[in-house]
């Protein structure tokens, strides 16, 4: 069969959890609050993960789970209707509570749904209380954002109205950009999900396209088309070629003429091109090898070889959703090795052996790889940056050219005598 | 359970990451969940190390709980040790891990594997990461050191040097990756004792590998240099092998001093001289000198680690003249000390780790100067207060890449820069007093050294003052009343407020003037 050779690999991970996805859905929903029931693992892990020194007070927090919990000497579901209501007595502007399952509390079976119940009882819709699991024997990474959206699924209000709802978090100025765009083909009706307000949820049901704007969003998509929504197929909406399929994805499904999207798309695609050429020159025949964190690995792998020419040496994904991904599949290259799954010692060894020009990994990996001589991208500026859209493929291209050219800019002034030898081990 | 949005401390088996971490040929495999690898890039992004800390997670996932984890574990252990062939294996778990109760370090211990092998037993959900950390340590050298107890009494003399006809040597215990500047106290403290006659044996756990950690008894001394990492091994050391340990933490020019003399007393040496710091350290004279007389009585509030926090509470009161109006810490272990410490200064320690509380203190106190954490530092800036960072937890920018210790005499130095610069430098706080009606001073105007720049009160930072009090009890200030309490340093001014509002409610003043403030004023200071 044509297409990439699709490969599986298990053994230890370096993969975040999907409790790592609250960083920047906190962010999205400023009237949200997710509450992590879990160790003080999880709470050093979101607060180590965002660096989140830099918040005074974050929109999340941790009920730590103690011995007494464990040992049952507390009632786990009093302690925490007592700190859910402590935490809303100091924030009384949350409007929306996400609690977040975790590791500790699947293990031990606590059962958030019913928690959440009890507590909406308990509100009486001043907060509305959700929950979803962000565990890492459950879920990876970005998967935490599907849990938190498909939580968001049974409470949209229904309507048969005719619009396109995008999914997934993006960047404000991104989705402005976005909804812009469809207003200029037409398509007047667009909301999203998740909303910049927690409370202010989009409506969904036979009516409701829904174009994905994340790869990872499986178990949202699958709920949405429950609820009479038709999800469509396209490539992701990363780098200028793959956002124009998905724009005419949504196009098509709202019978919007063909001269009307070459219309307004086509003068975006070719300032796009100029935008990607200077980076294009500087990635063009690089190797780059993908570890698994994000998800996005497919689709950026497909944004980097066909349009900035760069040779793919592995693409790796936490794990592989085929239909969801059929689309970008189809647009690699013959015989790219995609790798699903992890063997970190494994693929470091691969890694090696391949010498890559680029390696694209979690924060864990990036310095030790550098110490090697191999320059890196960390996966977690890709869910944080605005690189949706056509008008970002030049900025989403400067992500990976970035790394090339500090190397030559420095390189040789700072190894004057063995241009070639790693810079420590 | 317990609400946290921030926290002071990882949990225990991140203090075991960062002794296996810190030493040579000490490969940890722990049995955790996928996403507890995060613990790596404490390691490679904050401290920047190049290397991945020798840690083998099983990253097991919910499809494995059905099945056999432990065959799960047995095949990480096996894989690891294949790969990387430590000199000791330590085998533990995280706190998801402990939940089902596999025991990899029994396991691991039935494997009949060649290296030392050390179960880390470290209570995921009542422990936290120092205690993690000198939990790992204590069991590391316990397991390596155990069959070289000697049978009967321990005969350690720490004089014996003298008899050898060699130089006294010593062990450095405590010092490891994401300690406040460990690797700059160590360089240090090697350098102070050296010009004393005194080497160095062993360095553990940074740098040390297994064998180093089984040459510890042959040393004359133990030096604590950590008690948070190294107390528990060194009381160990000493009831086994009867070497004794020092006490003194030598951060500040008189705990270095005293650790000296306790050093040379231990080992049988002279007693170095008083005046040692003074000729050795910058601090002394730049403390005595005229322009640090405006530190006189300044107001610091001090939170972090036990043992920095201690040595800062000293350094303030007894080295730079300052008064400690406030002195906390967020490890219980080190509480006793903290406690007395504080109470030495007349205070109440702060025991905690709720960093909102900390804030809370922190804002009572009204304080001019702040040390604390990375924490402290931001709760500072929202009270507009100036503040430096004493203590862990690690920041990236608590790992510069010039040298920067805490301990012996440089370290003092140090201390000084970077303690005194977030306050207005005496000449220029003189200035700008003899100058504070020039419309260029605007209220709260600090240095341009100042960690905290102009920020300070003029920039709609919240005041301390705004408190429902007034309110509720109809108290009123009258126009030169508040003009008045604009003159008075922002720093101080909530203080004054509240000590204003506290006296008129006494003597049942309901509006409050300049008189009332100047009333106030006699009235708290007789």
């Amino acid at each position: 069969m044509a297409g990439p050779t699709l490969l599986k690999e298990s053994g230890p991970r370096e993969v975040f959890c999907g409790l790592t996805s609250i960083v920047w859905l906190h962010r999205r929903m400023p009237d949200a609050f997710f509450l992590v029931v879990g160790s003080r693992t999880c709470a050093h892990l979101i607060q180590s993960a965002a660096g989140v020194m830099i918040f005074a007070e974050p929109r999340f927090g941790t009920a730590i789970l103690s011995e007494r919990d464990l040992a049952g000497l507390a009632d786990a579901h009093e302690e925490l209707d007592r700190v859910a209501r402590e935490l809303l007595q100091r924030r009384p502007e949350i409007r929306t509570l996400f609690l977040v399952g975790s590791c500790p509390s699947e293990v031990i079976k606590l059962d958030l749904a019913r928690a959440a119940e009890r507590l909406n009882e308990e509100l009486q819709g001043r907060v509305r209380v959700v929950n979803y699991s962000g565990s890492g024997i459950e879920t990876t990474f970005t998967q935490g954002e599907d849990g938190a959206l498909a939580a968001l699924v049974p409470l949209l209000p229904a309507s048969d109205e005719r619009q396109l709802l995008l999914v997934g978090t993006l960047a404000d100025a991104v989705e402005d950009r976005l909804i812009h765009l469809f207003g200029r083909l037409g398509i007047n009706r667009v909301s999203s999900l998740p909303p910049s307000q927690s409370t202010a949820l989009p409506a969904v049901g036979p009516g409701t396209t829904v174009l994905l704007t994340q790869p990872f969003l499986t178990e949202t998509a699958r709920l949405l088309r429950d609820r009479g929504a038709t999800v469509l197929t396209a490539p992701f909406p990363l780098g200028a070629e793959g956002s124009r399929r998905w724009m005419e994805a949504g196009a098509q499904a709202f019978d919007v003429a063909p001269s009307q999207v070459a219309t307004v798309l086509d003068p975006l695609m070719e300032r796009a091109r100029i935008a990607l050429e200077p980076h294009r020159q500087v990635l063009a025949g690089k190797r780059i090898f993908l570890l698994p964190e994000s998800q996005l690995e497919l689709p950026l792998a497909r944004f980097l070889q066909r349009e900035c020419g760069m040779e793919l040496v592995e693409v790796g994904t936490p794990y592989l959703n085929r239909d969801q991904m059929a689309e970008e599949l189809a647009l690699l290259p013959e015989g790219t090795p995609v790798m699903e799954g992890q063997h970190v010692e494994l693929q470091l060894d691969r890694v090696r052996d391949s010498a890559p020009d680029l390696v694209v990994c979690g924060m864990g990996l990036a310095n030790p790889l550098e110490a090697e001589g191999i320059a890196t991208k960390w996966s977690i500026e890709l869910v944080f940056s605005p690189i949706h859209g056509i008008d970002q493929a030049g900025d989403l291209a400067e992500l990976f050219s970035r790394p090339l050219r500090r190397r030559e800019l420095i390189h040789p002034a700072l190894h004057p005598t063995q241009p070639d030898h790693p810079v420590h081990a | 359970m317990d609400l946290t949005l921030w926290t002071y401390e990882g949990p225990p088996h991140v203090g075991a990451i960062r002794i296996a971490a810190s030493m040579d040929g000490v490969h940890y495999v722990l049995h955790a969940p996928q996403g507890d690898t995060y613990a790596d890039l404490l390691f490679t992004m904050i401290e920047r190390r190049g290397q991945r800390p020798p840690v083998t997670y099983t990253t097991f996932q919910a499809r494995d709980l059905g099945g056999d984890t432990a065959e799960l574990v047995k095949r990480h252990v096996r894989e690891a040790v294949d790969r990387f062939q430590p000199d000791a294996l330590l085998v533990g778990e995280s706190c998801t891990a402990e939940l089902i109760q596999d025991q990899p370090g029994a396991l691991a211990q039935g494997m009949g594997l060649t290296m030392p092998v050390v179960s880390l037993e470290l209570p995921a959900y009542s422990k936290k990461e120092n205690w993690g950390a000198a939990e790992t340590l204590y069991q590391l050298t316990r397991g390596l050191l155990k069959q070289d107890v000697p049978a009967a009494q321990p005969q350690h003399d720490p004089k014996r040097w003298q008899q050898q006809g060699r130089r006294p040597r010593v062990n450095l215990l405590g010092p490891s990756l994401l300690g406040f500047r460990c690797r700059d106290d160590v360089l240090e403290v090697q350098t102070l004792l050296t010009m004393h006659g005194i080497d160095v044996a062993v360095v553990a756990p940074l740098g040390a590998g297994v064998e180093d950690l089984k040459r510890i008894p042959d040393a004359d001394l133990n030096i604590c240099l950590y008690p948070e990492v190294a107390e528990s091994t060194c009381i160990w050391l000493e009831r086994n092998f009867g070497m004794p340990f020092t006490r003194t933490v030598p951060i500040g020019v008189g705990a270095t001093h005293d650790f000296l003399v306790e050093v040379h007393t231990a080992l049988g040496l002279e007693p170095p001289s008083p005046e040692e710091g003074y000729r050795r350290s910058r601090l002394p004279w730049y403390s005595e000198s005229v322009d640090s007389t405006y530190l006189t009585g300044k107001r610091v509030f001090i939170f972090g680690d036990g043992s920095h926090a201690i040595a800062a509470a000293r350094i303030c009161s007894e080295e730079l003249g300052f008064q400690v109006v406030g002195l906390g810490t967020y490890s219980r272990e080190m509480a006793r000390p903290v406690r007395a410490a504080a109470k030495a200064l007349g205070l109440e320690a702060l025991i905690c780790d709720d960093y909102l509380k900390v804030e809370a203190a922190m804002a009572e106190a009204a304080p001019e100067l702040v040390l604390g954490t990375q924490m402290e530092r931001h709760s500072a800036k929202r009270l507009g207060l100036p503040c430096a960072v004493i203590s862990t937890p690690m920041h990236v920018q608590d790992v510069p890449a010039r040298r920067s210790p805490q301990m012996g005499w440089e370290g003092a130095n140090v201390i000084f820069d970077d303690w005194v610069h977030p306050l207005m430098m005496g000449l220029e706080e003189h200035l700008i007093g003899m100058f504070r009606h020039d419309f260029e001073f605007v209220d709260g105007h600090q240095s341009h050294l100042g960690h905290a720049g102009g920020a300070g009160a003029a920039s709609g930072v919240p005041d301390l003052s705004d408190g429902p009090e007034v309110d509720e009890d109809a108290l009123v200030w009258t126009p030169d009343g508040e003009a008045e309490l604009k003159k008075i340093p922002f720093f101080v001014r909530g203080k004054v407020r509240r000590n204003a509002e506290a006296y008129a409610r006494q003597v049942g003043c309901k509006e409050i003037s300049s008189e009332t403030l100047y009333d106030a004023k006699a009235h708290y200071k007789a």
